[in-house]
Formats: C-alpha cells, structure tokens, sequence
C-alpha cells in the first residue's frame, strides 16, 4: 500500500493553443486530504476533469493504485473508481434519495426496483457518514447540505476510493461546513484518497494534509499546511502584486440613476431596495445562490416582478421584459456565457450587433452589413479581442474573448446602466485586468456599474461600495474603505442579529 | 491526413450539393428524356407546393419549431379556393361571387389566420410546436372535411383563368414554377439581408441570449407560423391550380415530404442551421428520387422505404460533419 492511489504524471493539455495544464503532477495516498488551491482559471478544475474523465489530457500517465489507466469518459472514471461531487448536483429532484444514491445501477436488480432493499442499501450508506436522512424522502425537499450528502452517498454507492470535491463549501453554511468536514474526516479514516478544492484557505489548513499550489496551469508548490502561512500560499497562487490587477479608480460617482425599491420576485429575493449612481460602480457579493442573480435578473426584467417599484432617473418604470429594460437604457451581461451571453455558433459580428439591430444597423429591415463589420472591427481594436476578423464564429475563441464579444454588444451607447453578472468567470489574468480596465472606463464615461461577483478581490479592487446578499435579502452594505474579505464574509455567512 | 480530412470535411458540408449532382447525372443515364425542358418543368411544376412551403417551414425549422399541420392546411386551403371560386366568399350579410383574386386572398388570409393561432400556442402560450401543431393538424383536416362535405369539388368553366395558371407557361416556364422561384428569391434575401432572418436564426442557435439581447423572441415566432400558414395557403391554390380540384383528401402526408426536404437540404430540426438554396436542393433532391423510382417502375409501397431510407442517410451525414468539424 506505499504506492499512492492517484498519480498523475506531466498531465499537459491546452484549448486551442492556449495551454491550460503543463507537465502537472500529482500524488494522492489512500486516507488523504489533498487540497487543490489556485486562482479561477489556474487549471484546477481542468485536472480534475482529466482525472474523472470529462476532459481527455493531451499528454502525460495517469496511474491509479499503481496501475496505468486510461480513462476515457466519466464513466470509465467511476469504474476506477472515482467520484466527483460538482458545486452543481446532478440529482433528480422528483426522486426519492435512495433512487438518487442508485440511479446509475437501479438496473442491477433485475429491472425491478426492489424498495426496501434500496433504502435499507441506501440507510447504511447515509449512516456511514454519520447522518440521519429518511432515504424515501424528494432530494427537492432536501437542504442543500443534505443534497452533498447524498451526492456523496452517490459516489460511494459505486465503490468510490477517490472523491473530488470541487468547492464543496461555496454553497454550504458554516455549520453545515463543519458537518462536511466532519464527514471527510471519516472518510479518510476509511481509506478514501480525497482531492479537494476550494478558494477559502482557512478551511484547508483545518483540513488539508497536503497542499497543491497551481498558477497558470502549472504545480507552483506543493506543502504541508503546519509549514506555511496563508499569505504565502496566496503569493504562489498569485505571483504578483494584487493591486495592479486593477485600474486606478478616476470614476466620479454622481446623482442617482436608478432606485429600487422593495423589490421581491419569484420567492428568491425579497425586499430589495437601493440605490445606482452615475459613475458609480456597485458590487453585489454573497454566496451562490444568496439571490444576486436573481435581483440582476429582475430588475432586467427576464424574471418577474412580484413587488416593489423600479425608478429610473427619478420616474417611476416599468420592466416586465428585456425589451423593456433594455428601452430604458438598462444592459445586463449575464453569468452563463455560453447559454445566455453569446450565440457560439454565429460570428463575431452577429453577435455584437443583436441588440442594436433595429436600432443602428439597419434600413428599411435590411441589415446594413458593411456598417455591422467596420464597427465589429473597431471593437475589436478596442477590446483587443484575439481573433482572425469578424466573420470568425465566438465558439472558436478562448473564454476571455468570448467574453468581450458579450461585452462589445452593450457598449452601442444606448445603455446608460450596465449589470455585469460574473463578468470574469473562467477568464484568464490577462484578459480579467483588461475588463477591469473597460469596466473603470464605462464608469467614468458616467454609467451607473452593478457587478455581482463571487470574487471577493475583484469587488475590492473595482468597487465604490458593496451590497452584500444572503438568503434573497440585502444583509448589508460596505463603503469603500470598509471593504475587506473579512467584512464582506461576515455579512455573507452570518445571520444579522438585530 | 489532414488533407483527406479536410477533402472529406469539404464533401460532407456540400452533401446537399453533391447528391443532388449525383442525383442529376443518376437520372439522366436512366431516361434519355429526364434532361428535356418538358420534363423538367413537369416536375417542377409537380413539386412547387412542396417547394414553397418548404421555404416556410425551413423559418419554423430555423427557429427550432415544427409544424405538422400544413398538410391538412393545402387540404383545407385546397378546398377553401375551389369552394371560394366555385360558390363565392359567404361574408355573413352578402356573398361575393365570382372573382378569382377575391377568393385567392380571402384563402390566403384564412391560411395565415390558421398559422397564426399555432404561432400564438407556441410563441404565448408555451405549447411545445410539436403538440399545437399536431393539434391543429386534425382541426385543420375536421375543417375542411366540414367545408367539402366529404365531396372533392371540381372547378368549372368560370374558373379557367385559375386553371389556365396552374397549367399554363410563362416565357417558357410554367406559372406555379415562377411563384416557386419568387417565394425562393424571397425567403433567401429575408435571410440573408433582413434584421427578421438575422433574428430568426438566432432564436435557433440560442433563444436565451436573444431573448437576453432584449429581443421580444415571442413576435418572431409567432411571424414564422404566420408566414408558413399563407405559404401554405398558397401552395393549397398551386394545388387547386393545377389539378381542378379542391379536395379534403389532398395533401395527407406532405408535412412529411416537406420536413424531409428542409432536412435533406442540411437544416438542423434543433434550429439555427439551414438555407433557402439548399432547402430548394432538398426538393429537387426529393422530386428527383421519385422521378427515378417512377421511371424504374419501383412500386408505391418500395418508394416510401427507399424515402425514409434517404432522410436517415442525409441525418446521419449531417452528424458526420458536425463530429468532424468539432474535431479540427
């Protein structure tokens, strides 16, 4: 048993030239808690992938329990045991949880469902991580926490001696963490080898046995959590000066561009009120799921508005539909690029110019075609979005310049208020400081900003003030010079005590 | 390698075309009189309804929607012109008798009528195109069993500048041959040159983020069942036109043809993806494999399994091509 379950050797693999992973290593004993820290888009969650089978490596040796392995679908990863819970669940919410924790072999007995073997099956697992769940409960009626588990659950029911948790604690309260951790703590006394990634490192160093540091696609450390400090962690993980990630701040916040009010939509936000400037940019942080989104959303009208009012330079307005807001001069770049931003398969230039069709680019209904290049061309000059021309399609660019194609669609002057929702998921370092860098221009240009973001540096680093979220309500608000991770997660994660 | 693939990439995206040479080259060593103007036109002029709303349905395909009932609708519009010419438009307080346009426009408007409540289903009401227009298929054929009374009505004398459309030549070509090209020449400018068909095929590629582009996606889909309800109205008084008649019984089963020919013409049932020239290809395509089947006398029943057969292959093709160009 000296060798580790998990070697993984000079794994190499890039998207379209870009190198996302070069020659990275790692080693996973049985009974062990590797942690896995690194920036958004250091390369983590695509090691990981490799490990599990979503994603093929380009090159490099993947050993398990001592022997080469190819795995070459998610499937083959659970054969050889290995299972990974997503920050996203994939459960079937109209199943029972022992349904769930079985879904994949239900067929193994016989194509009948034999129930109260499932669930006796399905008791004993739930036990062994020390829970009580009746498993003929709906996983919909479940807390999110209790969804873990029986993700959890799920992995194991298929022999699972490998478990990546990928940022298992984002969505989770600090109770329901500790429970968590309580729960990995017995699976490593089992023998289970666990790969574990997460952005909060105070809970690795509870955790952690050891610690792999990836930056840019490359293993920039690898420690024991009683040999270092967190701020040397975070100078590998980063490299360089934080502050230079962002642009100086030259925006002058003005009067007051938009006021919402008690606004409550779809039993996901309640109660929201506050106020936009001119010039201002506003962060909105919190936890997934705390009902930023949701509030971006509705005030763009794409989820509706039960109550509360919306008004727009001091008149009242009303926004039932995007049509609607964008009218008002309301823009908002959505958090799913890929489903909600862009239209992958259609070029550059189509993409840019959707919103602005009817307004600037046509005559008689005819698409002005020529206009709709030459201004593709200038955005690209101006955004420095890497790309063979216009009539390139957005599927075939690297997530940062995606991103810039969504952000060039609302930059055609008829917005005055900008939502970003995520505006740097899955961009890399380069590409983020130049959306900072537009976003900072947009502002001093006098829009009124919103950003939602679950990057906590970035909202310290842009921001003129910040609403911090939890449970679908405003928890607080930070000027300035108030914000700190520290403040922003205390409001975050604590429930206000009145 | 790379060369062979890259030959093969190019074969697969011009498939439409290819078969379609093929296909040309295939019938003209069959029959010496494929090749003839006569011919030609023929079959033409045999295949301009399905080609015309074809061009209508490769919209409703464009935006990932389906209508099943334009079948039922050139039985009904079929119908609706014969009745129109033959016994007038009843408008409740006088009938208005005896005018062909009168009785073309009025057929039209029903059509477009018709395709607009489907439009309205799918587009405000939310109900998946496949069921509001299965629906309206079996409403659309109640209808125009109801209006015929189970009896094909036959045009008379008074309508000879109806029949003399359907069977008459316009510099050569025949009449409803021109409508074809026009309707053609139409929906390929409204995709390539309009803000309309710029939208239409985005809704198909993603109908979130045109939606999110604060577009109303509602409007636009609503618009393609309307203009697919008159170009099927259309194509139901080609059909009168040409063969004096209008009956319930016309038309069962050219949904099928027609969604065949938009597939065989590359377009993909998911949306976004598909031309005006290639759905014309799919046609011809189509009208061609049944012009051989008729010449080699391959009976009725044999054609249809050799049908099915070509829409799966020109599916599975498609899925070739877009494996292959995921790789590169």
């Amino acid at each position: 048993m000296d060798q580790p379950r998990v070697d993984m050797q000079n794994i190499s693999k890039s998207f379209g030239g870009i190198h996302a992973l070069k020659e990275v290593s790692l080693k996973v004993k049985a009974g062990e808690i590797h942690a896995l820290v690194g920036e958004n888009g250091a390369g983590k969650s695509t090691l990981m992938k490799i490990l599990s089978g979503a994603y093929q490596k380009d090159s490099g040796v993947i050993k398990i329990n001592g022997q080469t392995a190819s795995i070459p679908s998610p499937h083959a990863g659970r054969k050889l045991g290995i299972g990974t819970i997503y920050q996203e669940f994939a459960l079937a919410p109209d199943l029972t949880v022992a349904e769930n924790i079985f879904l994949d072999h239900l067929g193994s007995l016989k194509g009948f469902i034999h129930r109260k073997k499932l669930y006796a099956k399905a008791s004993e697992l739930i036990n062994r991580l020390g829970f009580d769940i009746q498993p003929q409960r709906l996983v919909g009626q479940l807390s999110i926490a209790y969804q873990q588990v029986v993700e959890i659950c799920k992995a194991l029911s298929q022999n699972a001696e490998i478990l990546i948790l990928d940022e298992p604690t984002a969505v989770l309260s600090p109770t329901e963490a500790e429970k968590l951790f309580i729960t990995l703590k017995k699976l490593q006394s089992q023998g289970v080898a666990i790969i574990y990634i997460s952005h909060r490192l105070e809970e690795i160093f509870q955790i952690a046995d050891t610690i792999s540091i990836l930056k840019d696609g490359q293993i920039t450390g690898q420690v024991c959590p009683d040999e270092v400090t967190t701020d040397q962690i975070i100078q590998r993980m980063i490299g360089r000066q934080i502050t230079s990630l962002f642009p100086e701040r030259k925006n002058k916040v003005g009067d007051k561009i938009l006021s919402i009010n008690r606004l409550t939509s779809e039993k996901k936000i309640e109660d929201i009120s506050f106020d936009l400037h001119a010039g201002e940019i506003l962060g909105f942080a919190g936890l997934v799921g705390s009902g930023r989104t949701e509030t971006a959303r509705a005030i763009f009208g794409a989820d509706r508005i039960d109550q509360g009012t919306i008004h727009y330079q001091g008149k009242p307005i009303h926004i039932k539909s995007p049509t609607d807001a964008l009218k008002a001069g309301i823009g908002l770049i959505p958090e799913d690029r890929k489903h909600q931003g862009a239209i992958l398969p259609l070029p550059i230039e189509k993409n840019i110019s959707l919103p602005s069709l009817w307004r600037n680019y046509q005559t008689a209904g005819l698409i002005n075609q020529s206009k709709e290049t030459k201004d593709t061309i200038d955005y690209i000059q101006k955004l420095k979005i890497k790309t063979s021309g216009p009539k390139e399609r957005v599927e075939n660019l690297s997530g940062g310049n995606q991103q810039k194609v969504v952000l060039a669609k609302w930059l055609g002057g008829h917005c005055s208020v900008l939502i970003f929702d995520e505006p740097t998921r899955g961009v890399d370092v380069g590409a983020k400081a130049e959306i900072y860098q537009l976003i900072q221009e947009l502002a001093q240009q006098g829009l009124g900003i919103i950003i939602i973001s679950s990057e906590m540096i970035e909202l310290i680093g842009l921001c003129n003030r910040a609403i911090v979220m939890r449970e679908g309500r405003i928890q607080g608000e930070l000027q300035q010079k108030e914000l700190s991770e520290e403040n922003i997660m205390k409001l975050a994660i604590m429930k206000q005590t009145a | 390698m790379t060369k062979l693939k890259s030959t093969l990439n190019i074969l697969l995206q011009y498939n439409t075309l290819i078969i379609f040479c093929l296909l040309l080259i295939i019938s003209s060593m069959i029959s010496d009189s494929f090749l003839t103007q006569r011919n030609i036109f023929n079959l033409l002029r045999q295949h301009a309804d399905i080609g015309i709303i074809s061009m209508g349905m490769l919209l409703v395909i464009l935006t990932g929607g389906i209508d099943l009932s334009v079948g039922s609708m050139v039985a009904f519009t079929s119908v609706l012109t014969a009745y129109f010419v033959k016994n007038g438009i009843p408008l409740g307080f006088t009938t208005l008798s005896g005018s062909i346009p009168a009785a073309i426009i009025m057929t039209i408007f029903l059509g477009m009528l018709l395709g607009s409540v489907s439009g309205f289903l799918i587009a405000n009401r939310r109900i998946a195109p496949f069921i509001a227009t299965l629906a309206m298929m079996s409403i659309v054929s109640g209808f125009a069993f109801m209006v015929s009374k189970g009896y094909p009505i036959e045009l008379d004398e008074s309508a000879t500048a109806l029949q003399n459309f359907g069977s008459g030549y316009l510099l050569g070509v025949p009449y409803p041959v021109w409508l074809l090209f026009i309707v053609f020449f139409m929906i390929l400018i409204t995709l390539r040159y309009t803000v309309f068909g710029r939208i239409v095929i985005a809704i198909g590629s993603n109908e979130t983020a045109v939606r999110l582009s604060g577009i109303r996606v509602g409007i636009y889909t609503f618009l393609v069942y309307t203009i697919l309800g008159g170009l099927t109205a259309l194509a139901g008084i080609v059909t009168t036109a040409r063969t004096n008649i209008g009956t319930y019984s016309r038309g069962i089963g050219l949904e099928l043809d027609v969604i065949a020919a938009v597939v065989l013409g590359g377009a993909s049932l998911s949306g976004g993806k598909g031309t005006a020239v290639n759905t014309l290809l799919g046609v011809l395509i189509l009208a061609m494999v049944g012009n051989i089947m008729i010449h080699m006398n391959i009976p009725i029943q044999t054609q249809k399994v050799i049908k099915g057969g070509i829409i799966i292959l020109a599916v599975l093709l498609q899925g070739l091509q877009s494996k292959i160009s995921e790789k590169q």
